[in-house]
């Protein structure tokens, strides 16, 4: 039986070791000499399938009475939608390197990776009828677009917000100093999102507070400025900080008093505020500004349905489908004819979420990914990396 | 031609063998034990910072430097080890006395319905229990409403404790079914005699029966401090605690799946120790 076992593990090595060594000579570089892989010069017969990675909410189906664009998209294209919800963004980058699907949307911090890698192709936004009339401030992104090309459509953005408990917090904040500073009506109830992207939030206070360090851009820190704001986040933890992982459990959090104020999506505040026994909170977005999301749906570079997907990237801009989505989670709308839309569902939509509100959007930085050259025109800085954000966080929470 | 090949597999034990273990064979070692090479691999691989792809077999020691540099890792460890002990310790301490009753004092009608008590948690999901002792141990929860009578607050979900509670709460059917084999194990006559060399309860407690339980103890212990050496469900949803499992998973949704790798080598090596332990206990003859 010895012999058998250990003839057994040297053929499973020597089968991983062909099986793997084989992908290893593998490179991103684009096929073809000019057009880069994946692009679509016009828009063939659709292929009849789709298979897409959302955020949970961005594709409905009618669960919810009144929020189904995906059947309408089925019935006009005859392309069949077969749709993967991710956990998290690194979650999202995985599916999509996997090969099996033709596309999905991703926030910030996923699609900045996903480019990169070249794992997602370059849009040719001519082909898409809708695009023209999305709002210019999503357009030509840093997190959407590459080299001056666009690599995804906007599906809606979003800030991360301050939340209070009106009974407790008795005067309208209007800085994060109340997160940051503490008193003692909220110390041990804060509420801070569980996640190494949240140093972008310290980065921004510090920003307005301490000038003298010169950040530019909260997701780009070098060592000083990285270290003054895992300083910053230290003391905050000492305050008593209760993090949150999942919007429910914040959602449960203030509902039953155990949190009073804290960092938080409108979706949040809309679902304690239909909820009649929770205690009445308040939103608002403080004067430094914040960080904020936009996601963006883009396509694979080896996309097995590219005719289907680019309908769908338009129809996703279309003012039915995009209202109807950004009203369902809470976000804003990427065009006015959204925004009309949105209005006849639920009025005052577009104005609670500065739809169109350009210098609103001005003050937010959208979510995207730490890099070592600091994602800047200087070669001579260098700034923390994503594993290094990602260290601090476990080091800060660990302890 | 059937009968042929029957012959020949006749003639042929060790071929026979062969091909009957093939199947589970060729699924443990290729399925199971490949995919977890694949991921311990991980811990030796570098990862390229700026598109943020791990790269295979460009092997490095990258991510155990980073471990053994930064001391909230060995923090961490020690701390999921150490409420896995604590839970481990808390199973046993119940799981004695409810199993010494249902084996030994217990009428047959009882013994059955304790039975189908003890398991019935184990029919309920996971998950379900534990957003139950969410609402339990939450500041103003069933607990916090149970005592404040007295002017105490319920202890919110930031306590390490509750972890050590709710983790004692979900093994425990996994501690109580072992120790209640055992104890119906010891014969009776072993008793009788004990008493008849004057030894009083605690004494035959304490030198008869609790040696021979000790395979036993050690057999759900095996459950008890696997399973919560692993968890990291529990810590996220009742306290504010990181565990292990908390660290890997952090790492792997953010892309650094070098340093979860290498990080999972610790509870590996842990329970390799605990199981060489527990054998020596006697622990898998009583499984």
């Amino acid at each position: 039986m010895k012999r058998f076992k250990g003839v057994t593990l040297l053929a499973v090595l020597a089968l991983l070791v062909a099986a793997c060594g084989g992908s290893t000579s593998e490179s991103a570089a684009p096929s073809g000499d000019e057009k880069p892989a994946g692009w679509l010069e016009a828009l063939g017969a659709a292929e009849g399938e789709l298979n897409l990675i959302i955020w949970p909410g961005y594709a409905e189906r009618g669960e919810y009475e009144g929020f189904n664009w995906v059947d309408p998209f089925e019935a006009e294209t005859g392309c069949k939608v077969n749709v993967t919800a991710m956990t998290d963004s690194n979650n999202g980058v995985q599916l999509l390197q996997s090969g099996q699907y033709d596309g999905g949307s991703f926030s910030g911090d996923a699609s900045v990776r996903l480019m990169t890698a070249g794992d997602v192709a370059p849009v040719n936004v001519d082909l898409l009828s809708n695009y023209a009339a999305v709002f210019s401030g999503l357009k030509n992104q840093a997190h959407n677009s590459k080299d001056g090309m666009p690599y995804g459509v906007p599906h809606g953005r979003g800030p991360n917000l301050l939340m209070w408990n009106t009974d407790v917090v008795t005067t309208a904040p209007t800085s994060w100093d109340a997160v940051w500073d503490g008193t003692a009506a909220v110390n041990g109830k804060i509420s801070i999102y569980d996640s190494s992207i949240y140093i972008a939030d310290a980065a921004i206070h510090l920003m307005a507070k301490r000038p003298e360090l010169g950040i530019k851009n909260p997701y780009q820190l070098n060592e000083e400025q990285f270290a003054a704001a895992i300083d910053l986040l230290e003391k905050q933890r000492d305050l008593g900080v209760i993090y949150w992982g999942s919007y429910a459990d914040q959602v449960a959090g203030f509902a039953s008093g155990d949190l009073v104020i804290g960092t938080t999506w409108q979706f949040m505040a809309n679902v304690l505020g239909g909820d009649t026994t929770a205690p009445k909170v308040e939103t608002v977005m403080p004067a430094e500004g914040s960080t904020g999301w936009s996601d963006t749906w883009m396509m694979a570079t080896k996309a097995a349905n590219p005719n289907c997907m680019y309908l769908w990237m338009n129809h996703m801009m279309s003012a039915e489908a995009n209202g109807q989505a950004t009203v369902f989670f809470g976000e804003a709308a990427t065009s006015e004819a959204a925004c009309d839309y949105a209005e006849t569902i639920a009025p005052g939509h577009c104005e609670l979420t500065h739809a169109s509100d350009e210098a609103y959007w001005e003050s937010i930085w959208y979510r995207t990914t730490p890099r070592e050259d600091c994602d800047d025109a200087d070669a001579a800085t260098t700034c923390k990396t994503q594993d290094d954000w990602v260290e601090a966080w476990t080091t800060l929470r660990g302890n | 031609m059937i009968r042929r090949i029957t012959g020949w597999f006749n003639r042929h034990p060790r071929a026979t063998l062969g091909a009957l273990l093939a199947g589970p064979l060729g699924w443990i070692s290729i399925v199971y034990l490949g995919s977890l090479l694949i991921l311990l691999m991980h811990a030796f691989w570098s990862k390229d910072s700026f598109t943020g792809k791990v790269e295979p077999f460009n092997w490095t020691l990258d991510a155990f430097a980073q471990i053994f540099s930064n001391p909230v890792y060995f923090t961490i460890a020690a701390r999921t080890i150490g409420i896995a002990l604590l839970v481990t310790i808390a199973a046993a301490a119940i799981a004695l006395p409810v199993a010494y009753y249902m084996a030994r004092i217990a009428s047959p009608r009882k013994r059955a319905l304790l039975l189908v008590a003890v398991t019935m948690p184990l029919w309920a999901s996971y998950l379900v229990k534990i957003y139950a002792w969410r609402t339990i141990l939450q500041t103003n929860g069933l607990l916090g409403w149970a005592i404040s009578p007295f002017g105490l607050e319920g202890p919110g979900l930031t306590e390490i404790a509750n972890s050590w509670l709710v983790l004692t709460y979900l093994w425990l059917p996994y501690m109580i079914l072992p120790v209640y084999a055992g104890l119906e194990r010891i014969p009776n006559s072993l008793l009788e005699a004990s008493a008849d060399l004057g030894g009083r309860g605690w004494i035959t407690f304490r030198r008869v029966i609790f040696p021979q339980l000790i395979p036993a103890l050690a057999a759900g212990s095996i459950f008890t401090f696997s399973l919560s050496i692993g968890d990291y469900i529990v810590p996220d949803l009742v306290s504010d605690a990181k565990f292990i499992g908390n660290v890997i998973y952090d790492n792997s949704a953010l892309g650094s799946f070098p340093v979860a790798a290498a990080f999972s080598f610790v509870p590996i090596i842990v329970m390799i120790g605990y199981l060489l332990f527990a054998r020596r206990l006697g622990a898998f003859e009583s499984l």
